[in-house]
């Protein structure tokens, strides 16, 4: 197969970049995306021309780390896949593609292709977690949980925290990345005693950060290659909104909510 | 150099653990304040290490060379993890876990080591459930547990396929929490470079800032190692693209000994290699032989047909397939240790009746199950493998049986370490996958998760205080002490001279030719004659490497290339330390198989000669490793021929 790239070229945060033309042959219907892109790569480096920067790492769907948007859309045509899991198969010989990064104004861009989204590491730090230090727990089964709210709290916890929902958002809002966390620990017993805490901190933190607000448009949900559900977000709205006006909690916050 | 002391307490095994932790050395809260710990990874060893060491109060530093640590390949593990809970009432026990996993491992693993592991690995199920981590579970609300090869009971908790995931953002956010509160100070994107020694005690790391470029100096009063495995020394692996031996190879080079790095694990149930361009290689979870029968044609005829297109597996009717594992292996069947069942493959396609087009694969089929539970059921309990398997190789395992065929998954060789976890260089530890010490010649399924908890919840939390309890008067060292200018200039100069070759070849061009004489000379099967002829090789491809390799744009900027090319040229002299290693051990035992010790095609180790851990000290990369021996001592149980017939 032969395809027409346009790939989006920025040498680092503060240099302007433009879209690029590459053209490539050859390709096999069973190549991922991103070892099509690791062939591009390999020709330019013979070449003498500098490659492609993306981020990229266990290429199995997991690690959350790639992150191209294909077309115009997060990770490409294929529903509920990562851009490592992207076949060119799905493609028709002869296409042209776009290739650009993440765009949001809390994932900057680094070079190329690869943006730092360490805003989501920041979140999880103001919240995401239950605190309980090694060796205080308790024998795990003296703790039963219903089996349906195990397998809602593992649905969310699901996420690979790739960014794709902020990417597919026109408002870049962080919402479907914010309550998946929130809801996971929210549906289990383990999560009830910092739940008012833990909702007010994390969306402070969100909205800190420069993420957009949710206007409903659900692109997250249809982008998010691990289908992290729109419900969370109404969970996380309902223990937000219940911690700010019902708890007796405070928690220290950037902006006024 | 000291001598090669395991510092295995003294006292009954069941006993040892408990004995040392009431008579290890403490630091005292106070003190705790003053003392700086490095932690370079942040899979399950490093971050559940950097998170606990941060609650005891101790000041963290992390690194991880991903953009979170959220990323590291941990991630990855699909199955589960083992745990000596009894929960099922099947007979299990701390012994039971510990002979298993003593017994999966060949007898090559260290005795007391093996029984701590078993014996903590109870309190890693009530920590990681504390978090929140969604385990499985029954109606009743209990935690549920699966089948995994070597074991008769069931003992493996899980997390549907995504096991690795949940246990790693448990230990995440364990670790961001401590981020939030200050005690850890974070740096993604930032890769390890060089240990900084002084008067022979690790005291800090030089690591390369990835975005910028620039070197960067840390101290600490000690430093961990828990950087994971070195699969990708075989260029295909089901390791993440990123992983790599780089900090262990600098820690191995500035005086930690490399135990048994031929010990490599080739995981029986990958998707086969289809075509050069691939990168990297895809595991099927292990527990797919829990209904999947493994089978080949049993005459060399019908696989031909079958790779040629000309017959479908259903046209080979019942008596005319050979079940092999089952045939070979009746008690343990398709469940037996993962070494043996990627031998097996291996014997069924070099006898020519492999079913796919190079020849290398082997029928993983799910018709009977489907048969015996309908598709439903199949399909909840594998949830998301089978779309997996089908969006990568574009057919319905459903329908027609699934190709797998061995890859190299996990590496049970590394640096090594005593009991307490440090290695032969004072105040530099190493744990989970990079260390080498529980697993033996070859790991049981869902144990590696257990070793990386456990290591980092659970045992250096303990045995780190034994030796910082001696440094609370070491004041922190500026980092223009002489011994960090020096190690930074040392890695500067080895990164000009590799950027200024500008040779001919890629980084991967290099790769994957040092990935071929791997595969083909030190992979599931080798022999004296082609372990020599490896050597040369991989000596050859050192000196092409250093001469003519091709690394584009500047040391001064994000350059992946760059730094793909630093760990490459550490995997080739590793892959020659393995090699040496290999060519060493004349027996076989577990993932190291030898053909010329084998009866009636089962490893055949050699006990008089070679119970020992072979711990290699590095020379210099022109002349030959010296080897110390570390005895292993069984006094509890006896060795024997493993046998899972």
């Amino acid at each position: 197969m032969k395809f027409n790239l346009k790939v989006w070229r920025q040498k680092n945060a503060n240099t302007p970049g433009k879209l690029v033309d590459y053209s490539i042959d050859n390709v096999n219907a069973d190549m991922s995306f991103l070892e099509m892109i690791d062939i591009l790569n390999d020709n330019l480096v013979r070449k003498g021309e500098e490659p492609i920067a993306f981020d990229h790492d266990c290429r199995e769907g997991i690690c959350g780390m790639c992150s191209m948007y294909i077309n115009g859309r997060a990770h490409g045509p294929h529903h509920a896949a990562t851009t490592c899991q992207l076949y060119m198969r799905t493609f028709n010989d002869g296409d042209t593609i776009y290739v650009e990064p993440w765009r949001s104004k809390a994932f900057p861009i680094i070079k190329d292709l690869v943006t730092d989204r360490n805003a989501f590491d920041r979140i999880i730090a103001s919240g995401g977690f239950v605190s309980v230090n090694t060796g205080q727990a308790q024998d795990a089964n003296n703790l039963p949980v219903n089996k349906d709210d195990a397998e809602k709290a593992m649905d969310a916890a699901a996420c690979i925290g790739c960014g794709a929902c902020v990417a597919a958002c026109p408002n870049s809002s962080a919402m479907l990345f914010v309550s998946a966390k929130i809801s996971q620990l929210a549906l289990l017993p383990q999560g009830q005693p910092e739940r008012d805490r833990r909702a007010m901190s994390m969306v402070s933190q969100m909205d800190e950060e420069g993420f957009g607000n949710c206007t409903n448009i659900g692109a997250c949900e249809a982008e998010c290659p691990k289908e992290i559900k729109l419900t969370n977000i109404a969970r996380m709205n309902r223990d937000y909104f219940a911690a700010s006006f019902g708890s007796q909690e405070t928690v220290s916050t950037g902006e006024g909510h | 150099m000291a001598a090669l002391d395991s510092k295995i307490p003294t006292g009954p095994l069941a006993e040892k653990w408990s004995n040392y932790k009431e008579h290890a050395k403490l630091v005292n809260p106070a003190n705790k304040r003053k003392v700086e710990v490095i932690v370079v990874g942040t899979g399950l060893a490093g971050a559940s290490a950097a998170a606990t060491l941060a609650e005891l109060g101790y000041k963290v530093k992390a690194f991880c060379f991903q953009d979170s640590p959220r990323r590291a390949h941990s991630i990855a593990a699909q199955g589960g993890i083992n745990a000596a809970k009894n929960y099922k009432n099947d007979g299990d026990s701390v012994y039971r876990l510990f002979y298993d996993t003593i017994k999966g491992g060949d007898f090559r693993a260290r005795e007391a080591n093996v029984y701590r592991l078993a014996d903590v690995s109870r309190n890693i199920i009530d920590q990681c459930v504390a978090q929140g981590v969604p385990f499985a579970r029954e109606y009743g609300g209990l935690l549920d547990n699966r089948s995994f090869g070597g074991a008769q009971v069931s003992r493996t908790f899980y997390a549907r396929g995504q096991t690795g995931q949940q246990l790693l953002l448990g230990a995440y956010g364990a670790l961001e929490r401590q981020v939030g509160l200050g005690n850890v100070k974070m740096y993604n994107r930032h890769e390890m470079v060089e240990v900084v020694t002084i008067d022979g005690k690790a005291r800090g790391i030089i690591a390369r800032n990835l975005i910028t470029g620039k070197l960067e100096r840390y101290f600490g009063h000690a430093v961990i190692l828990a950087t994971g495995g070195y699969g990708n020394v075989f260029f295909l692996s089901t390791n993440a693209m990123g992983s790599n031996v780089t900090a262990a190879w600098k820690a191995h080079k500035k005086g930690a000994y490399f135990a048994n790095p031929c010990y490599t694990q080739i995981h029986p149930t990958c998707i086969p290699v289809t075509g050069d361009y691939q990168s990297k290689l895809t595991l099927m979870s292990e527990s797919l032989r829990n209904d999947g029968r493994v089978w080949v044609p049993k005459t060399r005829e019908d696989a031909k047909a079958i790779r040629e297109g000309k017959k479908k597996p259903e046209d080979i009717r019942e008596e005319d397939r050979d079940y092999y594992l089952e045939r070979k292996y009746p008690s343990y069947g398709n469940l037996c240790p993962r070494d043996i069942a990627s031998r097996a493959a291996k014997e069924a396609c070099d006898d020519g009746r492999g079913i796919v087009p190079s020849g290398f694969g082997v029928f993983l089929d799910f018709a009977d199950a489907i048969k015996r539970l309908g598709v439903d059921v199949v399909k909840a309990r594998y949830g998301e493998l089978f779309p997996m398997y089908q969006n990568i190789t574009n057919e319905d395992p459903l329908k027609t049986p699934m190709k797998i065929y061995p890859a190299v998954h996990y590496t049970m060789g590394g640096l090594w370490v005593d009991y307490e976890l440090m290695t032969s260089i004072k105040g530099l530890y190493c744990l989970g996958e990079a260390n080498f010490s529980d697993h033996g010649a070859n790991r049981l399924g869902a144990s590696a998760l257990m070793q990386g908890l456990a290591d980092g919840y659970f045992v250096i939390p303990y045995t780190i205080g034994n030796y910082l309890s001696g440094e609370i008067f070491t004041k922190p060292i500026a980092l223009d002490h002489p011994a960090f200018v020096e190690a930074e200039k040392e890695v500067q100069a080895r990164a000009e001279k590799l950027i200024s070759i500008k040779g001919k070849k890629t980084v991967d061009d290099l790769h994957k030719q040092l990935g071929k004489i791997m595969w083909e000379y030190c992979g599931m099967a080798r022999t004296a004659e082609g372990l020599t002829k490896a050597r040369k090789m991989i000596q050859d491809l050192r000196k092409e490497f250093w001469s003519n390799v091709n690394i584009p744009g500047s040391l001064n900027e994000f350059n992946p290339e760059f730094d793909k090319a630093g760990r490459v040229a550490d995997f080739i002299e590793l892959g020659e330390l393995m090699v040496v290693d290999a060519l060493n051990r004349n027996e076989s035992c577990g993932g190291h198989f030898r053909e010329e010790y084998q009866e009636e095609g089962e490893a055949k180790r050699d006990d008089e000669k070679y119970a020992y851990v072979a711990a290699w000290e590095h020379t210099s990369v022109d002349s030959d490793p010296v080897l110390h021996k570390e005895a292993l001592v069984y006094e509890n149980i006896e060795m024997q021929t493993r046998s899972y017939k």
